[in-house]
């Protein structure tokens, strides 16, 4: 598998969102709107190319028997490194997000791409399936947060098309979450099965 | 294998505590300079010098001065359970308690409802006086129109500027919720010793009761949140 | 030329259709809908056509447009009893675009997404109702005060229902609050504030005497919400006075409506007659703590949507008996 094929196989034959279904709870918590979903979803996309890179690198090191340990540990490392660096050089991100980036720790699409890619490929299409990966669950979270943002405040990116006044509640509320996510991944099979 | 794994350890750490000694000092300053200035923005001045803080029960409270060095007033940071966690709100006073400003450092309510708090009372209580002014939702018979659909958040945020007033600015030690002294605003609905009308008996002019009464509060069933 | 026709059994049809079942539920609606009009004028009538037109044009449109179905189910009657249960659950003064949302809800979502007719795990008027309900939720519990004139619609005022005088004067644990609640004979005629389909017992009883007669529905599902309503709320009205008196509860809020029209649909209630007392008991129960206990103050139409998802369990735990059946021998 060439590097542009690995890819874009995370962007759709493995898209973690709409077919893998990995990472449930910031899907379904993070994205009462466009802006918060796309965030979350390129904070993810940075510590998965960075586990994604280290794991691949440091795999032959680590006996088998202690390797899930040792991926939890790189991987809570980088993400405690990155709460750090948005808290002191962009307090704008944090204040939106921070209560959701100790949260990426817990995200099973991180240490589920360690454990079936990065581990058994090199560093350099690891890299490539944490951007396509990273990629597929930001599109996956941004669209969900989209079609939420709208229905349910009647604004999308924070521009106001119809008003809140016509806005749908519970799309913001968690109900609202879990429709709008099977209806995606209705459209997204229809669309993808097709072709 | 064990070996491997503390190795692993040892690394990790190293790492987050050289990235935390350089990270620390910047975070620091950046809370700093966000208390620096939502003081500034909640007591509606750029020339203030802030007193070292003091803490009052569970409120931090900062006396503030004008450049001159005459008395401002105070502000508060103050924490009250709201729909969906703590809320943290800073408020600022002026000596005579009215409110000069205010804005919420922390939340987790629910977006497009209770989080709208951070703008939704700005041009509502601004002015108003928790000592003076009936300082709850208008359901519950008070003077401040709640969030649309949000009435937890809106009691919280209430209850919690209310607090600070009644602890740091009036310094009488009223357990929240319970008995109001008299004088004090009161809810008004003729029952339980609560004045109803202005003229009615036992009530001075400004519907304030004049003995110790529990706060009656008579709420309309909540609707969401 | 005679052809042999081979079909599976039954051979013998009673009459009984899909079509004659719905038009008889909604010809047993028609007196509520009457008393409705008179309480709360002529938005009553407004509210409850937009929604029968938006839910039959819907389904019409999903089947034609989207399923590409040949065979069309608008005429079997069910879009047009959604239609109306849905209005039923609503405020009579209720803005005309949130009625076509809550149809397009209850039709293409929770109804032609699973199915249609017969597919469906919830109720499709209800689940419409408590979409609503959480999404517009000022719009949907402004309640108009009945007798304003005919000509009431948009601009009614409002005012307080029996069940919100009920949660306020258990909140403030005041029993004297509950001196404020209509007479039964209002209760009866239609008389107090609430959505258009569920204020007038009397009416709703009719309907229920209609559907028995017809033998549309059994009495095991109503029976036994009713009973049990009545039983423990009439526990918690005992224990302490604060909770208003079994006959209040069971004359308020969209019980009746529910325990006769809604939790009685076909698709979402369970097939055995022991299977339905289960369902029925629960319901009530469930219906009782949400009205106490819970934050809205109507329980009804959650408890039937909850126990509507426990139908299948039902049905597996209490399967019909199958004829000519015997227990086996140990």
């Amino acid at each position: 598998m060439n590097n542009f094929k690995v890819l874009v196989n995370g962007i759709i034959k493995e898209n973690p969102t709409f077919v893998l279904l990995l990472g449930m709870c910031p899907t379904l918590g993070t994205t009462s709107s466009a802006l918060n979903g796309m965030s979350m979803g390129l904070a993810t996309m940075c510590v998965l190319i960075l586990s994604n890179f280290i794991i691949a690198l440091i795999k032959k090191l680590i006996p088998d028997a202690v390797r899930i340990p040792s991926y939890i540990v790189v991987i809570a490392s980088l993400v405690t490194v990155l709460q750090m660096v948005i808290k002191a050089y962009a307090p704008d991100i944090d204040k939106s997000l921070g209560l959701f980036i100790p949260l990426i720790v817990v995200n099973c699409i991180i240490l589920g791409r360690a454990e079936s890619f990065a581990a058994k490929n090199g560093p350099i299409a690891s890299i490539f399936d944490g951007i396509g990966i990273g990629l597929g669950f930001t599109l996956g979270l941004t669209s969900l947060g989209a079609v939420r943002e709208l229905l349910g405040t009647g604004s999308i990116f924070g521009f106001t098309l119809w008003g809140e006044s016509y806005g749908m509640l519970m799309f913001v509320l968690a109900p609202g979450a879990f429709l709008v996510l099977g209806y995606l991944i209705v459209l997204f099979n229809k669309i993808t099965k097709k072709a | 294998m064990l070996v491997v794994l503390t190795v692993i350890t040892i690394v990790a750490a190293g790492v987050l505590a050289s990235v935390n000694a350089v990270t620390a000092p910047q975070i620091e300053k950046i809370n700093a300079e966000n208390l620096a200035a939502g003081i500034k923005a909640v007591m509606g001045s750029d020339d203030i010098q802030v007193a070292d803080p003091q803490e009052i029960d569970a409120f931090t409270a900062y006396s503030i001065n004008d450049a001159a060095g005459a008395a401002l007033g105070t502000a508060v940071v103050t924490t009250e359970n709201g729909f969906g966690g703590p809320l943290k709100v800073l408020v600022g006073f002026s000596t005579d308690g009215d409110i000069l400003g205010y804005t919420v450092l922390e939340h987790a309510e629910t977006p497009g409802l209770g989080a709208k708090a951070g703008e939704w009372f700005q041009d509502k209580i601004l002015g108003m006086n928790p000592g003076k002014n009936n300082f709850t939702v208008s359901k519950d018979g008070g003077e401040v129109d709640a969030i649309t659909a949000s009435t937890i958040t809106s009691r919280a945020f209430l209850k919690a500027i209310q607090n600070a007033y009644d602890k740091v600015i009036a310094g009488a030690d009223v357990t929240s919720g319970a008995t109001r002294p008299a004088g004090k605003a009161a809810v008004c609905n003729g029952d339980n010793g609560c004045c109803k009308a202005e003229n009615s008996p036992g009530c001075d002019g400004d519907c304030h009761c004049d003995k110790d009464v529990t706060a009656c509060d008579i709420e309309t069933p909540e609707v969401i949140e | 030329m005679n052809k042999l026709i081979v079909s599976l059994s039954p051979h013998v049809h009673s009459g009984d259709s899909v079509q004659k079942n719905m038009y008889w539920v909604c010809i047993a609606l028609v007196p509520a809908l009457l008393c409705s009009f008179i309480s709360f004028g002529v938005g009553a009538i407004i509210t409850t056509a937009i929604s029968v037109a938006s839910c039959v044009f819907f389904e019409w449109a999903i089947n034609k447009f989207m399923l590409k179905n040949p065979k069309c189910t608008v005429t079997d009657g069910s879009a047009i009893l959604t239609g109306i249960l849905l209005a039923f659950n609503m405020p009579s003064n209720i803005q005309p675009w949130i009625i076509v949302v809550g149809a397009l809800f209850a039709i293409g979502i929770v109804k032609m997404t699973f199915g249609g007719l017969g597919c469906n795990l919830f109720n499709p008027a209800l689940a419409g109702r408590a979409f609503l309900l959480i999404s517009f939720p000022v719009d949907m519990t402004t309640w108009p005060t009945p007798g304003q004139g005919f000509g009431t619609y948009l601009d009614a005022e409002t005012g307080a229902t029996p069940l919100s005088i009920m949660k306020a004067a258990f909140k403030s644990g005041d029993a004297n609050m509950l001196q404020q609640l209509p007479s039964f004979q209002d209760m009866l005629l239609g008389n107090t504030g609430g959505c258009l389909g569920e204020v007038c017992a009397a009416a709703l009883l009719l309907g229920f005497i209609i559907l028995l007669w017809k033998k549309v529905i059994t009495w095991h599902i109503p029976v036994s919400i009713l009973a049990t309503v009545v039983a423990f709320s009439g526990l918690l009205n005992l224990a302490n006075p604060v909770y208003a008196n079994p006959l209040a509860e069971l004359m308020s809020g969209g019980l009746l409506l529910g325990a006769i029209f809604m939790a009685t649909d076909y698709v979402t209630s369970p097939m055995s007659k022991n299977g339905q007392i289960v369902y029925g008991v629960a319901i009530g129960a469930l219906t009782v703590i949400i009205r106490a206990y819970g934050a809205y103050p109507e329980g009804m139409s959650f408890a039937i949507l909850i126990m509507n998802a426990f139908v299948p369990l039902i049905n597996n735990k209490f399967k019909p008996k199958r004829f000519g059946e015997v227990p086996a021998k140990k």
